[in-house]
């Protein structure tokens, strides 16, 4: 099972990395997705694989158990990285819709009165 | 417990969605209410400033759980001289916000304004790793909505750019803290403190690449070269006054890395042996040298003031990587100095670009160009570190700090040849957008016309007298932290000394209940 959870992480990483350098903003953000789903299984895994065990300590007997916090943790990631998901969607598609094109960088427009591109 | 630790968070968190759900449609009581509200932050940060002078470590158990099982905030002298900081550069730039009528261009300025502020002191305040990821991103989603407000195709594709590197930044954030979530099972930074000096020698590299990921992280932050990338055209395209606030987030990072490696990860522990030193410090160095080519190559004010903004990071950042006392009471005093520094000429290229456009080439004379000149002519001064100002102080602490170190001669070539390419960079801008502006004009007609004119519409600001006035109020501070150069630089060594001392942090985080 961790070669199977390692290799997920990995693929989904890679997967976003490439998608990242992508110069259009679609393929981007879906590379930022993919990279926010492999930290989320990634945080999971911080609290060490368990399989069948309660995220809860049991009071009256000494059973296996499951560290919650990371699944807290998972929780406020996922819900950061949706809300900011839906922010840069916003974002590049007012960005397309008033620039014509949906070019990450900022070539061709670098007259000398905008600040324009990174140099 | 002291409920004034938590009071610079919940001030903005209240006032923030009031404005939105409130003040919607009055941009008259926005205005009143936003003001009051930094008004507000400002007594609160004098109020715990004053409570952590004396040099107690005070601890705000939220919900009140116990140290290392629930989150705290935790005031130290730093906390408190940051969250100072934050609430003495947020008044100047909102009143020169309301000013200007940049608040006006688009939707929810002051809403988002706040939120920042509360992202901004809440990394200051929090004593919990993952609070502060939190934190960061409070002020990172506020930061998109203002760094993309009034709208625009360049200004959009610069934010589309600023927050996927920022999105990458905070995944990054995530790996580190999960990485060593699992190695020392606490997130609580005094609990991690202690965690990580008792780890046995030979379990330490997954440590190590914990540690290293979060270093990245707050380089990211502090635009450190080769992750600085997003910072000029991000701040050139953003609203000019927002840049100014923006000011105090590269900070954020530089912050940052001083609370996490003094704590837990200093030069004593040996798993994170040389990290500072012999990553950040060349890092630092070419990042000064980069911002400064960048201000001598820079075609726009805003790029050249965004330039200049990294360029201070790296004299900020070499001091913080000497890693003794000295070196840091000498950057804490260069950050009040570049902060308030970068936002002035943030502020004045504000002022520029609506006059004239940003374009470093001579155009046709501007309305109150002559105050507008002196002004860039006060900032220039400050930011290149000459006499009198307190630019002159920082670096002169910076350099004396640096004399013992094993690398200083490389310092010093650096920092003085640096400064004086800035000079001759913030030079060749002030020449050309102010002097040689006078030859382009000979026609005495239009002359007239152009006076005419100018008196017809005498600023494009709504209220000109106000905002210049919050422009000399930073200038003012700039002279204040001059005149009081003394008491300031000694608070700042009395708090490099608690930073060094990291076990009473660590006792008063997990002392009572530990």
């Amino acid at each position: 099972m961790e070669a199977l959870v390692a290799s997920a992480v990995g693929v989904m990483t890679a997967a976003g990395i490439f998608l990242i350098l992508r110069r259009r903003t679609f393929p981007v953000i879906l590379g930022l997705s993919l990279l926010t789903y492999a930290v989320n299984v990634f945080l999971f895994a911080t609290g060490r694989l368990a399989l069948d065990a309660p995220a809860v300590l049991n009071k009256y007997k000494d059973v296996p158990y499951t560290d919650p916090l990371p699944q807290a943790l998972v929780l406020t990631a996922i819900v950061i990285s949706f809300g900011m998901t839906a922010v840069i969607v916003m974002i590049a598609l007012s960005a397309y819709l008033s620039a014509k094109d949906d070019h990450i960088d900022m070539r061709g427009q670098n007259n000398t009165d905008a600040p324009g591109e990174d140099a | 417990m002291n409920h004034w630790i938590v009071a610079p968070i919940v001030l903005p968190a209240i006032l923030a969605p009031f404005i939105i759900m409130v003040l919607r449609y009055h941009l008259d009581l926005q205005r009143i209410f936003s003001v009051a509200g930094v008004v507000g932050l400002l007594g609160i940060a004098l109020t715990i400033t004053a409570q952590a002078a004396g040099g107690d470590i005070l601890v705000y158990e939220l919900g009140n759980w116990p140290a290392p099982f629930g989150i705290v905030l935790v005031l130290d002298r730093l906390s408190a001289m940051m969250v100072l900081l934050t609430a003495l550069l947020a008044l100047p730039i909102v009143l020169y916000a309301i000013a200007s009528g940049w608040d006006d261009r688009g939707k929810h300025f002051h809403a988002l304004f706040h939120f920042q502020l509360m992202g901004v002191c809440g990394a200051f305040l929090t004593g919990d790793a993952f609070n502060l990821f939190v934190f960061f991103e409070v002020l990172l989603i506020a930061s998109y909505g203002l760094m993309t407000h009034g709208g625009g195709a360049t200004r959009l594709k610069a934010g589309v750019q600023y927050v996927a590197y920022n999105l990458l930044g905070s995944t990054l954030f995530l790996f580190a803290l999960g990485t060593l979530y699992a190695v020392t099972g606490t997130l609580n930074m005094a609990d991690m403190a202690v965690r990580v000096a008792e780890l046995p020698a030979e379990d330490t590299a997954l440590l190590r690449v914990g540690a290293v990921l979060l270093l990245l992280v707050f380089c990211i932050k502090a635009a450190v070269l080769p992750l600085h990338f997003w910072l000029p055209a991000s701040y050139a395209n953003a609203p000019l006054p927002v840049a100014a606030l923006f000011a105090i987030m590269t900070k954020v990072g530089a912050y940052s890395i001083l609370r996490m490696y003094t704590l837990g990860f200093g030069p004593e522990v040996e798993a994170t042996q040389g990290l500072v030193g012999s990553w950040l410090q060349p890092a630092a160095l070419v990042t000064l040298a980069i911002g400064t080519i960048g201000i001598l190559g820079a075609q726009h004010i805003a790029r050249m003031v965004a330039f200049c903004a990294i360029a201070s990071m790296g004299t900020l950042l070499i001091a913080i990587s000497l890693f003794t006392e000295t070196a840091t009471a000498a950057a804490l005093y260069y950050i009040y100095h570049s902060t308030l520094a970068t936002a002035l000429l943030f502020l004045i290229a504000d002022m520029v670009v609506e006059r004239r456009g940003g374009s470093i080439a001579p155009t046709a004379p501007m309305p109150q160009g002559g105050l507008i000149s002196s002004l860039f002519f006060v900032g220039a001064i400050a930011l290149a570190g000459m006499p009198p100002l307190s630019g002159f102080i920082g670096k002169l602490l910076v350099l004396d700090a640096a004399r013992d170190a094993p690398d200083a001669n490389a310092i010093w070539a650096v920092v003085l040849i640096g400064s004086f390419v800035t000079i001759v960079g913030l030079a060749r801008a002030g020449t050309l957008i102010f002097w040689k502006s006078h030859d382009i004009q000979h026609n005495p007609a239009t002359d007239l016309e152009k006076e005419e004119e100018a008196l017809a519409n005498p600023a494009p600001e709504p209220h000109p007298g106000l905002a210049f006035t919050s422009v000399f109020a930073a200038v003012l501070g700039l002279v204040l932290l001059t005149l009081f150069a003394g008491p300031a630089l000694k608070y700042a060594s009395n708090t490099a000394e608690q930073l060094f001392t990291p076990e009473n942090y660590i006792a008063a985080v997990l002392g009572e209940n530990g």
